[in-house]
């Protein structure tokens, strides 16, 4: 048996060393982490394949000095089992380096762990600041924007329009909290005025105790950060009490849920996400056409391009420093106005891409618009109290 | 702090409060009768609330164009058929648990309330999205001031008084109030008198559930806005006011719902530290009034326990 089994092997190698072609080049793994189960999960399957993409129009490359193999782990978007998986990637030496996580709660969980095996991951999705700011690890970047960089483009326009005075109302998570923060420190270096802030409870039914206070402080502006679901519930009982202001939401709200939860009510409710309809972005018709051609079973979603983007660019550092993680961490660093599909890509020394792209949102006829095509940015329309 | 902004907190405490009224008196009621709590009471609100818009979705498919007549239908609707489920779950689940110790009905109400919250999640059309409830009362208003007094505010207040004035007048008046308080009051003794225990029971279920379905929709209308998870909230809170009002006392249970209602106001408006501190504010000081009458405000007259 022992002897046979040695023999089946060696007819084996043998076999494998004549087929394989002369000029055969390294093979080099890369890794994909993504939620590919669970309620997230048409965002992970969509940046899975856009990461797929990028990885295979790479090897169909004639001029790429290695052929790339797509290592692909789930993390649920649940924290436990996003460590698990990290270890799981980072012990594998053979990963040099991947693009992780869509949520911001797995992301933040496994940033220690990328940090202790020394893998250099570029986040493709997640959006809480302190993924790539908490600390400094050289391991880390992120293609795609912050909250931080949301509030930023949030203050910005309610400035361009004129308002000056804005209530806070957001949820006590560090979700809401975080965009409280953000928003209250853009908005003041513009010179806004915060007249109240208000924490609310995410399960919270009735807000007409904080509105009413609210009202009497009579601001232009009423900013919320939070979720779909308490955004409806105040944005209607604004409506029953009589307050006049703008609603001013975050990327917590962009949802149909939101639209059909108000009907009219959500006519000029004003929202912000990092990213861009994928169709809007530089390299959006390329990407498109690409993974139309590939006939993957769901469409890349909101953050697919990111995915590809950050893959590419991980692609791109192996083709020129080599499969070597170190070496790779070092060219990242590097990495200062690099074209991409989703525009132009610069880390800060935190691994942050900080030309991010913004999209501002209006709801107009019971659609999101880019505010920039809107018919309140012409002028044809108005916001209350917009001049 | 102006007069007009006064009177809004003001009606404000007084429409929350009388929702959490209606939702005391059914866990006070429940308690009466049968001295277990039943925490499933939320839920049925919430089953209510969208029995409710599913009865308007399919009256407007069929073309039926009256706001009143279509409000009239839901109510008659939304309430028999959670009277016909209050009865359901007092016979198949709480009356066979009568000699097994309370906290039994306590634990099962509670999952079968997480059954009833998840099939409005999962088996109503988009049931996890936040759903329109439609504005049918008239909408007009007045201002005095920072005053906006609203006439479908001022319309849901009087009937639920009214829904309460008629509970009180039925159980006080009635034959069938008699039953129920005897009932109450001592299970033997009533039943040598020739009342008929299981019905009494049932039919108690029946008027509990039909109060939940009425402030459900009451809930849909003052907020315009209904979600799967709404009766997990209300719930909680009804069952602390009808503890610090005083179980098993109808009068407890109301004064309990407004004072509770009046925390949160108080907690949100006059106390210095920021709002979403108002539950923490409202609960301890049910804390503290548990504390200080630990069989409520208003105690059962019989208290009567061997």
């Amino acid at each position: 048996m022992m002897k046979s089994g040695v023999a089946a092997m060696s007819a084996l190698a043998a076999l494998w060393l004549t087929a394989a072609p002369v000029e055969a080049k390294d093979k080099v793994k890369v890794g994909f982490i993504g939620p590919l189960t669970g309620g997230v999960s048409v965002n992970g399957l969509g940046g899975r394949n856009s990461a797929d993409l990028a990885v295979k129009l790479r090897n169909a490359d004639a001029k790429a000095k290695y052929e790339y193999e797509l290592v692909v782990l789930d993390d649920a978007c649940t924290p436990n089992v996003a460590v698990q998986v990290a270890t799981k990637m980072s012990a594998d030496k053979e990963i040099i380096a991947a693009a992780t996580h869509y949520c911001s709660s797995t992301a933040i969980a496994t940033v220690d762990v990328y940090h202790k095996f020394g893998l250099p991951v570029v986040v493709w999705g997640a959006v809480l600041p302190d993924i790539t700011y908490r600390n400094k690890y050289a391991e880390i970047h992120r293609v795609n924007g912050t909250m931080i960089n949301q509030n930023d483009a949030n203050a910005e326009l309610i400035s361009k329009i004129g308002y000056k005075t804005v209530a806070v109302i957001h949820d006590t998570t560090d979700y809401g909290k975080g965009h409280n923060q953000y928003f209250s420190a853009a908005l003041a270096k513009l010179g806004g005025k915060i007249v109240g802030t208000f924490g609310v409870t995410a399960d919270q039914q009735d807000f007409t105790a904080e509105l009413t206070q609210i009202k009497s402080l009579n601001p232009e502006v009423i900013y919320f950060g939070g979720l779909t679901p308490i955004g409806v519930r105040i944005r209607s009982q604004m409506d029953k009490l009589g307050i006049k202001a703008v609603f001013d939401g975050t990327s917590g709200i962009v949802s149909d849920a939101f639209i059909q939860g108000l009907g009219p009510l959500a006519e000029g409710v004003l929202a912000f996400r990092e990213g861009a309809p994928t169709e809007k972005l530089p390299g959006g018709k390329f990407f498109m056409d690409n993974y139309t051609a590939q006939k993957y079973d769901n469409p890349p979603e909101a953050y697919g391009a990111f995915a590809y983007a950050a893959m590419a660019l991980i692609l791109d550092s192996i083709e020129k420093v080599g499969p070597d993680r170190k070496k790779v961490i070092d060219e990242m660093a590097k990495v200062k106005d690099r074209d991409s599909i989703v525009g132009k890509i610069t880390f800060d020394d935190h691994g942050q891409n900080t030309v991010p792209v913004i999209t501002k949102y209006v709801i107009q006829d019971g659609k999101f618009v880019e505010w920039d095509d809107s018919e309140y940015a012409s002028g044809k329309r108005k916001l209350p109290g917009q001049k | 702090m102006d007069a007009g902004l006064l009177a809004q907190y003001v009606m404000n405490g007084l429409m929350l409060g009388m929702m959490y009224a209606l939702v005391a008196v059914g866990f006070t009621l429940f308690f009466g009768v049968l001295d277990i709590i039943k925490f499933s009471h939320g839920d049925v609100l919430t089953v209510g609330a969208f029995t409710a818009l599913a009865t308007y979705v399919g009256l407007r498919s069929a073309g039926v164009g009256s706001s009143p007549v279509i409000l009239l239908i839901m109510l008659v609707v939304a309430i028999f058929a959670m009277a016909a489920l209050g009865m359901l779950i007092a016979r198949a689940l709480v009356l066979p648990l009568r000699s097994a110790p309370a906290l039994n009905t306590l634990l099962i109400t509670l999952m079968l309330g997480t059954v009833l919250r998840e099939s409005v999640r999962l088996f109503y059309p988009q049931g996890a999205n936040p759903k329109p409830f439609p504005a049918l009362l008239p909408s007009v208003s007045v201002n005095f001031g920072n005053f906006n007094l609203r006439l479908d505010n001022a319309l849901m207040l009087t009937a639920g008084m009214l829904v309460i004035v008629g509970l009180q007048l039925l159980l006080n008046r009635t034959k069938l109030g008699l039953a129920i308080r005897a009932v109450a009051q001592d299970e033997e003794t009533a039943r040598t008198m020739g009342v008929n225990f299981t019905a009494i029971v049932l039919i108690t279920f029946a008027i509990g559930s039909g109060l939940a379905a009425f402030a459900g929709i009451m809930n849909g209308l003052y907020y315009n806005e209904i979600n799967f998870g709404m009766g997990l909230y209300l719930g909680v809170i009804g069952f602390a006011a009808a503890i610090i009002g005083g179980l098993g006392s109808i009068y407890g249970a109301i004064l309990g719902g407004f004072l509770f209602a009046a925390l949160q106001t108080i907690g949100t408006v006059a106390l210095p530290f920021a709002s979403a501190y108002k539950d923490v504010f409202a609960f301890a000081v049910v804390i503290i009034f548990m504390a200080w009458r630990p069989t409520g405000l208003i105690q059962e007259k019989i208290s009567e326990r061997v």
